[in-house]
């Protein structure tokens, strides 16, 4: 399965770039998304898959830890998805009311500054 | 002194008095020479260490030994006659006190120089004098020449520094110490290392540099747009003797090493040739005196070069007597400028009723330039003829041709720079008729020269006769002076006797052929110029080529930056990224073709046929997003790779993450189906080349992922602060879930500073969404207009999905966790 999935975090990872370097923004956020995704698979994959034993107490007993999948990355994935929400809606935004300023949505434009509005 | 100098207070109100603090401020090398001048004559040797950086094993290490003792005699000694001197130079400059904070930060780095045992301790120095060098020589910074000068000559000076520490770097690193004292003991270890050549290439560069050898000579004649006490101290006396101080102080473990000994005779003996003949045709006191200077360090380069007993005697000899002479003959300079406004030799003639006492400083440094008896100059030079026609082979008559070229230019020198300002007549030296500068038929009269205070007559004449103490007591230099200078230099205990009367024998028939020859170049001057001028070789190698060189290498570093910035800088992100991504996946290939091993591959094939649908569904999406021309395909696709994410959670025990997942993307696709027609359609805007170029760089960073993601799970050990999770989630923070326990207790600090992440994301948006861009506000108005129509078009609700789907995602968020 880690091959399979190696295979799978390689090709958004080659996705989310290849949609960051285009120039027109629109890809760039879609990139964004992506890339989120991509970190996301990484690390979990990274941190060790484990079928079907969620990282849940029984009430009685705790056994050793390889019973479980490793909570640890879990909590990272779980803050790294909310705050690439946030950067991503945060960048969606921004873009749109860079287009409704500058009326165009090609990166090679925007790379003066005020005065050159 | 005489009556017409010491009158400085009668002058009005042009020349201010001193301060007290100005006057007294050559106590402070004096005290240093004290210190010095004890240590010299009870013969002591001192070793200072204190910790500096132990970490690196650098030490703040000084050894005070004979050649150390004899430069620090110099450097402090001149420095009082320079801290003499200068107050009256600068007197009622409005920046005196910047140039004497200099001097003194000068005099400190280069008495750290001769003294550091440690490597990095005297590189530091010596980059210190470099630096405080470049802030003299440009001193009077509103002159575009000086500051060119000073630039010139802290970029060679300090690209040799830079090569010098390399070099000394080599040698600790083949000595296994930083001390000099344990590096220049270990001379067998650095013979046969195989890294002794570059080591010696390196380090010369650096001695070459500072030392004014040819071909990076050109710098010094430049640097005489520094003020004349500078001039004086600096670029005749300590500074430029730095590299001929490196190349003594390792002389013990180098000589006999023949690229060492060869590269040094090489360059001496150019450099002593071409200097001596280029000074005599130079107008200019100071670049005469500068290129005779750039000859002697030829000379004391070749003579270290050399390496004989007799060698370095001569060598040691002749740096001292020089020191003294030609510090005099620059101090003159400065006072005759001073007095009638100009250095023009051509335009200086008859001083001597004016400044009598200056005249006799001139005379006494001349003559001891020259090489007469009874003043030091006689015995360096007799030494050193002894030291080359003691020779074997050819060696004997090039290095005597040298030494009797150099030393006749040294004699005509003498005339140029001090008899004839105080004693020629008009016309005198001649001079080449089309170069006589405008205005030199209105030439000064001797009784229209200013009268000079004591401060600029003093310090030479003090210099000049200490030229003759050191040739009249021959025994008490050899004692104090040559003896723990020569023992240092040649590493064992060496005794030498000096006298100045060796009978009738070569040296002395040389000497006398030297005077002759010398007399003879400077009353034929002219035809003496016109034969070093003969081809333009000499020219082009004194001052031309070099130049070029250096203007030429500026250039191309200039066009190198500019080039590369243009690459590299070029104001747009996307190649900043390709530039990262490619450097990056080309260190990883590096890392995983050297490092690591694929073994156990055969485990990560466990598969089970169901888990096969989500990463195909992942990549069929992503197929799909990529090349779709549709904006709501793309985002459809997006979303079912969050989805299928979602399930891949799952599968593998995170529920957590599952749910999460699925509230997020959810939100994230209206997001995004709400705003992206807001946003333009998709338009393909690189050419096939670029977009090809982007596929490559993003499949080798992709393919570079997937070896990193096998590699670390093939080699993935269970993490050891999970037990710590299972023993206490319970016990301590009575939560059955591990996941939501970590992100609410254990790490409840992060969690917190998550949700501000997310609170200042939903602030942002907000007000981006509130923001109305006035016309006014656009700098532009073609910007402005075309706000407005974009508005327009747009229409005023444009914002309103997207303003009420932020304020709802922190509260969703939190849900979510």
């Amino acid at each position: 399965m880690e091959i399979l999935l190696a295979i799978t975090i390689g090709a958004l990872y080659a996705a989310a770039f290849y949609m960051l370097l285009r120039r027109s923004f629109v890809k760039v956020i879609l990139g964004l998304a992506i890339l989120s995704h991509a970190a996301n698979l990484f690390l979990f994959t990274v941190g060790g898959l484990t079928r079907g034993q969620a990282p849940l107490l029984s009430a009685e007993e705790n056994g050793p830890a390889e019973l479980y999948a490793d909570p640890l990355p879990q909590a990272l994935i779980l803050t790294a998805i909310v705050i690439g929400f946030g950067v991503q809606a945060f960048a969606l935004v921004l873009f749109k009311r860079v287009y409704q300023s500058v009326g165009s949505d090609d990166l090679d434009s925007l790379t003066g500054n005020d005065s050159e509005l | 002194m005489d009556d017409s100098t010491t009158d400085d207070t009668g002058r009005g109100n042009d020349r201010p008095r001193l301060g007290v603090a100005e006057s007294l401020l050559a106590t402070i090398p004096l005290i240093a020479f004290l210190v010095a001048a004890y240590l010299t004559v009870t013969g002591r040797t001192l070793r200072l260490v204190w910790s500096w950086v132990p970490s690196l094993q650098v030490e703040a290490s000084f050894q005070l030994d004979g050649l150390s003792l004899l430069f620090c005699l110099l450097i402090s000694g001149i420095g009082v006659m320079i801290f003499v001197y200068a107050p009256g130079y600068f007197r009622g400059h409005r920046d005196r006190w910047r140039l004497y904070t200099w001097l003194l930060l000068f005099m400190a780095a280069m008495l750290g120089l001769v003294t550091a045992d440690n490597v990095i301790m005297l590189f530091v120095c010596w980059e210190l004098t470099s630096l405080t060098s470049y802030l003299l020589i440009g001193f009077k910074h509103e002159s575009e020449k000086a500051r060119a000068a000073a630039l010139q000559a802290l970029l060679i000076t300090g690209a040799g520094g830079l090569c010098l520490l390399a070099g000394l770097l080599l040698l600790s690193r083949i000595a296994e110490s930083q001390e000099l004292s344990t590096i220049l003991g270990a001379a067998d270890a650095l013979k046969q290392s195989p890294l002794i050549t570059p080591a010696i290439i390196l380090i010369l560069l650096g001695a070459f540099t500072k030392s004014a050898q040819f071909p990076f000579h050109f710098w010094l004649p430049n640097a005489m747009e520094a003020p004349t006490p500078v001039s004086a101290y600096l670029h005749s006396a300590t500074m430029v003797k730095a590299g001929v101080y490196l190349v003594a102080r390792l002389s013990p473990a180098l000589t006999g090493v023949p690229l060492w000994d060869n590269l040094i005779v090489a360059a001496g003996g150019v450099t002593a040739v071409v200097g001596g003949a280029y000074a005599v045709r130079q107008y200019d006191l100071k670049r005469i005196l500068a290129f005779s200077t750039i000859s002697a360090l030829g000379c004391l380069m070749l003579l270290l070069g050399l390496g004989t007993k007799l060698a370095i005697e001569g060598a040691m000899l002749f740096l001292l007597s020089h020191a003294l002479y030609k510090a005099t003959l620059f101090l003159v300079a400065g006072a005759v400028d001073l007095g009638t406004g100009t250095r023009d030799i051509r335009r200086l003639y008859g001083l001597f009723a004016s400044y009598p006492l200056l005249a006799a400083a001139a005379i006494l440094a001349a003559c001891s330039k020259s090489g007469l008896p009874p003043f030091g100059g006689f015995l360096a030079k007799e030494v050193v003829y002894e030291a080359t026609t003691t020779l074997s082979g050819w060696a004997t008559w090039a290095t005597t041709i040298v030494a009797l070229l150099a030393n006749a230019c040294f004699v005509a020198v003498g005339g140029l720079a001090a008899v004839h300002p105080f004693f020629g007549k008009p016309g005198e030296p001649s001079v080449v008729p089309h170069e006589s500068p405008p205005g030199s038929s209105q030439l000064p009269a001797g009784g229209a020269a200013r009268l000079l205070g004591w401060r600029l007559v003093f310090p030479p004449v003090v210099l000049g006769l200490l030229g003759i103490v050191l040739g009249v007591l021959p025994s008490v230099t050899a004692l104090y002076f040559i003896s723990p200078a020569m023992s240092a230099v040649m590493g064992q205990d060496i005794g030498v006797k000096l006298s100045l009367w060796h009978g009738f024998n070569l040296p002395l028939l040389l000497s006398v052929l030297t005077v002759a020859a010398g007399v003879g170049i400077y009353v034929q001057r002219r035809r003496f110029v016109a034969w070093v001028d003969a081809g333009g070789i000499l020219r082009y190698a004194a001052e031309g080529g070099p130049q070029a060189a250096y203007r030429g290498s500026l250039a191309l570093l200039k066009f190198t930056a500019t080039w590369q910035t243009r690459i590299l800088q070029n104001g747009r992100l996307r190649l900043y990224l390709i530039t990262v991504l490619a450097s990056f996946a080309g260190l990883v290939i590096a890392a995983f073709l050297y490092r690591v091993e694929y073994t156990q591959f055969g485990k990560l094939l466990n598969l089970r046929l169901y888990e096969l649908v989500f990463p195909v569904l992942i990549l069929a999406a992503l197929a799909m997003a990529v090349t779709s021309t549709s904006r709501l395909a793309a985002v459809c696709a997006l979303g079912v790779i969050g989805f299928a994410l979602a399930m891949l959670f799952v599968l593998f025990g995170a529920p957590d993450l599952a749910m999460t997942q699925l509230a997020i993307e959810t939100l994230t696709v209206i997001l995004f189906v709400f705003v992206i027609y807001r946003l333009p359609r998709f338009a393909t805007l690189s050419s096939r080349g670029v977009r090809i170029r982007d596929a490559v760089v993003s499949l080798a960073v992709g393919g570079m992922m997937t070896v990193i993601v096998l590699a670390a799970t093939s080699a993935h050990a269970p993490s050891r602060v999970s037990q710590f999770f299972v023993d206490n989630s319970l016990a301590i923070a009575k939560g059955r879930n591990m996941v939501n326990v970590i992100l609410v207790d254990f790490r409840g600090v992060d969690t917190l500073g998550e949700i501000t992440v997310i609170a200042v994301a939903a602030l942002g948006i907000f007000s981006l969404m509130r923001l109305r861009l006035e016309p006014s506000q656009v700098p532009a108005e073609a910007a402005a207009d075309r706000t407005e129509t974009t508005l327009a078009a747009n229409g005023e609700d444009a914002s309103s999905p997207s303003e009420q789907a932020a304020p709802d995602k922190p509260s969703a968020t939190g849900r979510g966790e």
